[in-house]
């Protein structure tokens, strides 16, 4: 561990997540002298592979990526620096009737697939997928940029919001219109908008309760739908993609390119405060009672964890405590990561089929998905959990000894408060909820299971810092986002104190492994520096 | 009968005889005569007082039908229209009281909040949050009160809602308390009132307030905006149980639509709006008659009117579907109970039981009613809101005898049983919940009826049911009620007009949707 | 029904697929509409001249085709499409577009009034969700049949030689646009005088059972030395369509339902089909739209250009007089080998209502990988860039 006593950082960046990183990375291409603090004695944050059980490793928290921005991945020469992001083979919902609803990455089979189901629901999904293009397509102009504070009177704010009036004026009327009914609509109500088969709509809304407080006949899920819809994997939007060696390949990718533009990273490196002197962020100082100075500290922690943390409420005005106090950052999901002895019998899949190389889901009703929503609010887990399980061993064979497997599960919707609290006994029989809803729908998987690692929101917190386990950093809903995220008045990456800023997945454009909140947080950074610019623009559409 | 220039309005609600009262008034003296059908056999619509128990009115009861409060009459129209001249009476005004098992029931008036048990905490910031959201309320007037404007291909009038509103919204408010409004704007009550009390009790209470009527519970997001919905009734007048119900309120705008003279018909039921080249050419109604006319004003909600008496054939076809995806099943059921004898309440007077009684304990008990709503079933502990308008209104039964009469949530349309299996369940579930509340009410009953939201399609003519002829989440409101292309009262068909709680604002005995599409019609004629 | 093991043939083989198989020499296949289709089997300019020249046997049954019954057709189909169905008598057919609700056109067909049984909609898209959103408040039945109903097009100028010898009898009298059904070796078949070639020439339909019947019967006149029959691909089928002047929804333009961005879409007035769309019939989607577009100044038209020369105008854009300003490109492009010049489709921008006075197109081409850019003065053809007397001459001269 170098010996920094003395040294001024031009930036120190707390939190050695993907989002710390990118930002750390960009400050460093233009020239600053930044150091990444973490707590831990590994990086990544959330996008992290760690070898638990011998011979396997788990992205034990995010475990794909497909909203990883472009422009950032070229920008920081990602590839060179390790990245390789395999497109995953589509995804699956199980039927309790012994059929299955399979999303083919092939389209012809996708859409006689659909067609298998409802020939009208083919059909629908042509009309979805433009639909839908539409409204990724305006959403993605924004995930670069910073957003405007509408009450500001500004020219800076005027013009960004101008510019955001502009490309909402880029559709017609009634499309507006319906921009703002996806909006605000549920991920059901609107997806029965075009389709009528029961597995059809459950499999689509998957997507939109991923990490949310919300069910899917919640308002304003429809648009959740978009956060794991408008990435792409080398221009096809919307689907999935996992980083060889797991996604702790992301962060590492991005430290290497860090350290490439001569930037310096310290784990185990736990920050207690950030220190605060004449209202500008001086530095701060570590839990081992080290202080470190930097012109510019920037807390890749969440909301909470950054104003009621790492700050002393003295240096906070009072309404921005209160803010903190009541950002919405439940956690809804866990995680269950298992070694496999081989590679289960889905029993409704014929012999060969591709799908068991992609996403398997096992809730084929919206009431069902609902149902699950419902147990979460009184404080349990599903007893019937919407399930995203992955055995990405099967195309990364860096993941698990030959022949073996390594089956990531996600999990929604699992309490943070968990009705009593949690214990070790409850974790276990959460993971068995989990285990018991993929055997249903396959014999022997229960017999293969080699070693099971159960997260509840409660160790996602623990281990990563993600404030109740909460894995976008804040609750994508309606009052905390664009700019309201994370807060109204504090939505430019700019903290309360000069020389402080946000760049976590609490700040705009909110989570999911994009880094554009990091993006976003240099380039704003380097604007108040009068720094030269590293941060790319959006490729652009047209 | 042919005129071609005869008005018909579809519908003798109140929206329909306000609507018909302002196109009396102003299209009057160019020589048009206005015509009101109303399919019933009384006006009013859902607005309007029933009779229940033994065989006819006398020796029986009434009560006003769906709507029983009346809270939010517009008090614009009392003055154009001069209601008071016509006969309406408000009635007595009501504070909402909420009940506790234990006598710790709560009083909720615009202001403060009183009751045993509440902290100091929770009385001061009830009078700053009300304070607080009757700003957002007052923000959000300028479209509320006006036609809903278009985002894009502006007119003058839409351009200058929108300068309103932005200015009450950044100067009204300000900057802090606007974005503070963005922010809570567009989620949930649960988390609101979280953030502010403390009393489970007052936050049933309100959370009870912005779900009644809508097919949503505290958690769902949007519920801040259909309470403040609730509160534009609350800027301008109190909530107050009108004499002889709410068909009285009804038969006072039909006389002050007769006074300007509107013809009123009721038995009379329309069944086509009869459409060539895209224009109304006139109506044909069940007997067989022909009305010839060029403008039509249809009081029916979205579904009724263009999928049943325009029928999609006179229409675009994505239009008529998204007609016919707008969500319009009813989640409230009305029980009314003839009683002997006055129920008692433990620590209550008989002044405090003719006001508006909720019982809504917390916001859980609310959220957990609504679950069941979301499966087709009804609420295994409803939400209700009750009012006994015998006890300041003799007029509606026998002496010795009363009426009661309880909003009971959540009862969806769609109910996977059926109502036919399910209405005399739930009702014994609504009366024995009451008798938690009300100890002896059981035996006190002689008559009861249970009025589904399939009863009250059937018989007020509403499809699926729904009090505010459609849900009121964002994606049905402002200009986008009850379909883009229709929000603005005039309709793709040249000459059809919607006056009902179908288009902007909404429900509620508010007459404000018929001023609007009145003064839409007007200025077009201009 | 389709299995759940459907993923092992992402194509789908049409009934006539063993057969078409034998005839591709070169397995240059493609998808259409989900069907493993010929791109060309053999030498394209051979399957050109079979057209145009000859006769061509192509597989149709991969074009999608709905039944529509009950009592409410015609009103629903009338509602649906722009045209006035209301004249089309029993055993005819008639060319649609239809449009969405704001004029646009969704796609576009052929209408075959099949009497008693109802209509057949064919179309070059998916439309079943279209149909049933529109089908709402109407008594009608709708069934997607595209597998149901195996079909052969047979065109060119010896086609009518061919399938009467093929014993197909009554083809004399069956005028353009017409239906006539036959018994063929014991079995229906339905005979309509319709086309996609501009030529004269029939498509055959019957049960999926006797495709292969059919196809034998045909290519027997072959075998017997009687004609020549050529099974053709794709690619001769889009030189005739365009030399015939017949637009390619997804080529030409993008459809209403697929255009994401505002301003790609396009109404029938400006995809030059103007001449479909009825305004003065009962209300049909998109009418409103339409009776406004027409009342206000002409934005833009799909227009046939001659580009003169011999370079390919692939991709090309148009500009108003050399080197003036661009008002367009060029969506799709065909030598016409008949005719020895570069015809094209183009979308081209009006200015102020009006169309430009000289159009030239920018063609970038290159030999022997060296690329060379020139200049090409073009000519809007307002008819077909070829037809002949034979394609409507009844009964049908010989060849």
């Amino acid at each position: 561990m170098a010996n920094n006593r003395g040294k001024k950082y031009d930036a120190i960046v707390i939190g050695a997540g993907h989002n710390g990183l990118t930002n750390a990375a960009f400050l460093a291409k233009a020239g600053l002298d930044v150091l990444v603090l973490e707590k831990n004695e590994y990086i990544g944050g959330a996008t992290v592979s760690r070898e638990l059980h011998e011979g396997w490793k788990y992205s034990n928290c995010s475990y794909v990526c497909s909203l990883f921005r472009p422009e950032i991945y070229q920008a920081l020469d990602l590839g060179r620096h390790g990245l390789e992001v395999i497109p995953l083979q589509g995804s699956t919902t199980f039927m309790q009737n012994g059929d299955y609803f399979g999303s083919y990455h092939q389209p012809t089979v996708r859409r006689r697939e659909i067609a298998r189901h409802s020939k009208r629901d083919a059909d629908a999904a042509i009309r979805f997928d433009a639909d839908l293009m539409k409204w990724c397509r305006l959403i993605r102009g924004f995930l670069l940029r910073t957003p405007p504070n509408p009450a500001s009177l500004k020219p800076r704010d005027a013009w960004e919001f101008a510019y955001l009036v502009k490309q909402f004026y880029g559709l017609s009327e009634s499309q507006i219109y319906e921009f703002i009914r996806f909006f605000t609509m549920s991920i059901a109500e609107y997806l029965e908008e075009y389709f009528e088969s029961d597995v059809i709509l459950a499999h689509f809304s998957g997507g939109s309760i991923i990490g949310t407080g919300l069910g899917v006949y919640s308002p304003g899920t429809a648009y959740v739908l978009l956060h794991h819809a408008m990435g792409d994997v080398d221009g096809n939007i919307g689907s999935w993609g996992f980083s060889r060696g797991g996604m702790g390949a992301i962060a590492k990718s991005i430290a290497a390119s860090f350290s490439s533009f001569g930037g310096e990273i310290r784990t185990a490196a736990e920050v207690r405060q950030i220190r605060v002197a004449g209202r500008r962020a001086v530095g701060v100082v570590l839990v081992s009672g080290e202080e470190i100075d930097a012109s510019v500290v920037v807390s890749n922690l969440d909301a909470k964890r950054t104003f009621l943390g790492v700050m002393d409420p003295k240096d906070l005005p009072e309404d921005l405590l209160h803010r903190a106090e009541n950002f919405k950052i439940r956690g809804s999901s866990g995680k269950v990561n298992i070694a496999l002895d081989g590679l289960p019998n889905m029993t409704a899949l014929p012999q060969g089929s591709p799908l068991t190389r992609g996403h398997m889901h096992f809730t084929d009703t919206l009431e069902r998905l609902e149902r699950g929503y419902d147990d979460w609010k009184d404080n349990r887990w599903s007893a019937d959990p919407y399930v995203d399980a992955l055995i990405p061993s099967q195309f990364d064979p860096t993941l698990a000894p030959p022949g073996k497997h390594m089956m990531s599960v996600f999990v929604q919707y699992c309490p943070y408060d968990v009705e009593g609290g949690w214990s070790d006994e409850k974790r276990d029989a959460f993971g068995a909820t989990v285990i018991d809803q993929i055997a249903q729908y396959s014999p022997d998987f229960k017999s293969m299971i080699l070693h099971t690692e159960v997260r509840t929101p409660l160790e996602l917190e623990n281990e990563v810092g993600l404030t109740e386990g909460n894995i976008f950093q804040g609750e994508l809903t309606l009052d905390q986002l664009m700019f309201n995220r994370p807060f109204p008045g504090y939505a430019q990456y700019r903290g309360p104190v000069k020389n402080m800023y946000l760049c976590s997945s609490s700040t705009h454009p909110g989570g999911g492994v994009m880094g554009a909140p990091g993006a976003n947080s240099a380039r704003e950074i380097l604007k108040d520096l009068r720094r030269l610019n590293t941060v790319p623009a959006d490729f652009g559409d047209d | 009968m042919t005129n071609s220039k005869t008005i018909v309005l579809v519908g003798g609600g109140h929206n329909g005889l306000v609507c018909a009262t302002y196109l009396a008034k102003g299209l009057g003296p160019a020589g048009y005569t206005v015509q009101v059908l109303e399919a019933r056999d009384q006006i009013g619509g859902a607005a309007s007082t029933r009779c229940f128990g033994q065989d006819s009115c006398k020796g029986g009861f009434r009560v006003s039908a769906v709507a029983h409060v009346l809270h939010s009459l517009d008090p614009q129209i009392g003055r154009d229209l001069n209601l008071a001249n016509a006969g309406l009476d408000r009635g007595p005004a009501i504070e909402t009281i909420s009940l506790g098992r234990n006598g710790d029931h709560l009083t909720l008036s615009a202001t403060a909040v009183s009751g045993n048990g509440l902290s100091k905490v929770d009385i001061e910031s009830y009078a700053s949050f009300k304070n607080e959201f009757r700003s957002y309320a007052k923000a959000l007037k300028p479209l509320m009160t006006n036609r809903p404007p278009r985002l894009k291909n502006m007119d003058r009038r839409d351009l200058i809602t929108l300068t309103q509103l932005g200015w009450a919204l950044r100067f009204g408010l300000g900057a802090n308390s606007m974005l503070e409004f963005l922010r809570v704007g567009g989620i949930n009550i649960y988390d609101v009132l979280n953030e502010q009390f403390d009393s489970e009790r007052l936050k049933g209470a309100i959370a009870a307030d912005a779900v009644i009527g809508h097919h949503m519970g505290p958690r769902t997001p949007t519920t801040v905006l259909t309470y403040l919905h609730r509160l534009q009734g609350e800027l301008h007048s109190p909530q107050t149980l009108p004499p002889g119900g709410m068909g009285k309120v009804t038969e006072a705008l039909a006389e002050a639509a007769r006074i300007a003279g509107v013809h009123i018909r009721t038995g009379a039921k329309v069944t086509r709006i009869l459409i060539r080249d895209g224009s109304v050419t006139g109506v044909a109604l069940d007997s067989g008659e022909r009305i010839d006319t060029e403008l039509v004003v249809s009081n029916a909600d979205a579904k009724t009117t263009f999928l049943k008496l325009v029928g999609t054939q006179d229409l675009d076809a994505m239009f008529a579907h998204r007609i016919r995806k707008t969500r319009t099943n009813g989640t409230v059921a009305k029980l009314h109970l003839g009683l002997k004898g006055l129920p008692e309440v433990n620590g209550m007077s008989v002044a405090q039981l003719g006001q508006r009684l909720l019982i809504a304990p917390d916001m859980g008990y609310v959220e957990h009613a609504f679950n069941h709503a979301k499966y087709g079933e009804f609420s295994e502990h409803p939400v209700l809101e009750i009012t006994l308008p015998s006890i300041t209104d003799a007029s509606l039964t026998r002496d010795g005898y009363h009426v009661m009469s309880v909003v009971a949530c959540f009862a969806p349309y769609a109910l996977k049983t059926g109502w036919d299996q399910g209405r005399e369940v739930f009702a014994d579930r609504i009366v024995s919940l009451l008798g938690a509340y009300f100890p002896g009410i059981a035996s006190q009953i002689v008559a009861r009826e249970l009025l589904t939201p399939v009863d009250i399609e059937a018989q007020y003519n509403i499809t699926g049911g729904h009090w505010h002829h459609g849900e009121l989440g964002i994606d049905q409101s402002f200009m986008m009620r009850p379909v883009h292309g229709a929000a603005q009262y005039d309709t793709p068909v040249d000459g059809l007009f919607l006056c009902g709680a179908a288009a902007h604002p909404g429900g509620g005995v508010t007459g404000v949707p018929g001023r609007l599409a009145a003064e839409r019609i007007l200025a077009l004629s201009r | 029904m389709v299995e759940k093991d459907h993923f092992r043939q992402v194509l789908q083989h049409s009934p006539f697929h063993d057969r078409i198989e034998e005839h591709n020499l070169i397995k240059n296949w493609m998808s259409w509409n989900g069907y493993q289709t010929a791109r060309v089997l053999d030498t394209l300019s051979a399957e050109y001249f079979a057209i145009r020249s000859g006769c061509s046997v192509m597989d149709l049954t991969p074009m999608e085709k709905y039944r529509i019954t009950g009592p409410d057709s015609l009103a629903f189909l009338n509602r649906l499409v722009a045209r006035d169905l209301s004249k089309l008598k029993p055993n005819r057919v008639t060319y649609v577009v239809w449009c969405n609700d704001d004029g646009k056109v969704l796609d576009d067909g052929t209408i075959f009034h099949l009497g008693d049984a109802g209509y057949r909609l064919c179309s070059q898209h998916h439309q079943l969700d279209w149909l049933l959103i529109s089908s709402q408040g109407f008594d009608v039945e709708i069934a997607e049949e595209t597998h149901e109903v195996a079909a052969l097009a047979v065109q060119g100028p010896t086609s009518c030689a061919v399938l009467r010898a093929a014993g197909i009898d009554g083809l004399d009298q069956l005028k353009p646009f017409g239906i006539q059904y036959t018994q063929l070796l014991g079995f229906e078949v339905m005979v309509s005088r319709t086309g996609y070639t501009g030529d004269l020439g029939y498509e055959v339909w019957t049960e999926p059972r006797h495709a292969v019947d059919l196809w034998d019967a045909i290519f027997a006149t072959k075998h017997r030395g009687l004609y020549d029959v050529r099974v053709i691909g794709l690619d001769a089928l889009e030189m005739v369509r365009i030399e015939a002047g017949f637009i390619m929804p997804g080529d030409d333009f993008i459809t209403a339902e697929t255009a994401v961005r505002a301003d790609h879409d396009r109404s029938p007035f400006e995809l030059g089909v103007g001449w479909t769309v009825n305004l003065d019939k009962p209300y049909f989607t998109g009418k409103g739209a339409l009776i406004k577009e027409k009342s206000s100044a002409i934005k833009r038209r799909l227009v046939k250009l001659v580009v003169e020369g011999n370079k390919p105008p692939v991709d090309s854009f148009l500009y108003d007089a050399m080197k003036g300003k661009r008002i367009g490109t060029i969506k799709s492009q065909t030598w016409s080998p008949i005719l020895k010049a570069n015809l094209a489709m183009a979308d081209i921008d009006y200015i102020n209502g009006k169309a430009p006075r000289e159009i030239w197109a920018e063609i970038y081409y290159q030999k022997e990988l060296t690329w060379h850019a020139t200049w090409a003065r073009t000519t809007v053809s307002e008819k077909p860039f070829w037809s002949h007397p034979r394609k409507s001459a009844t009964p049908p001269g010989p060849y």
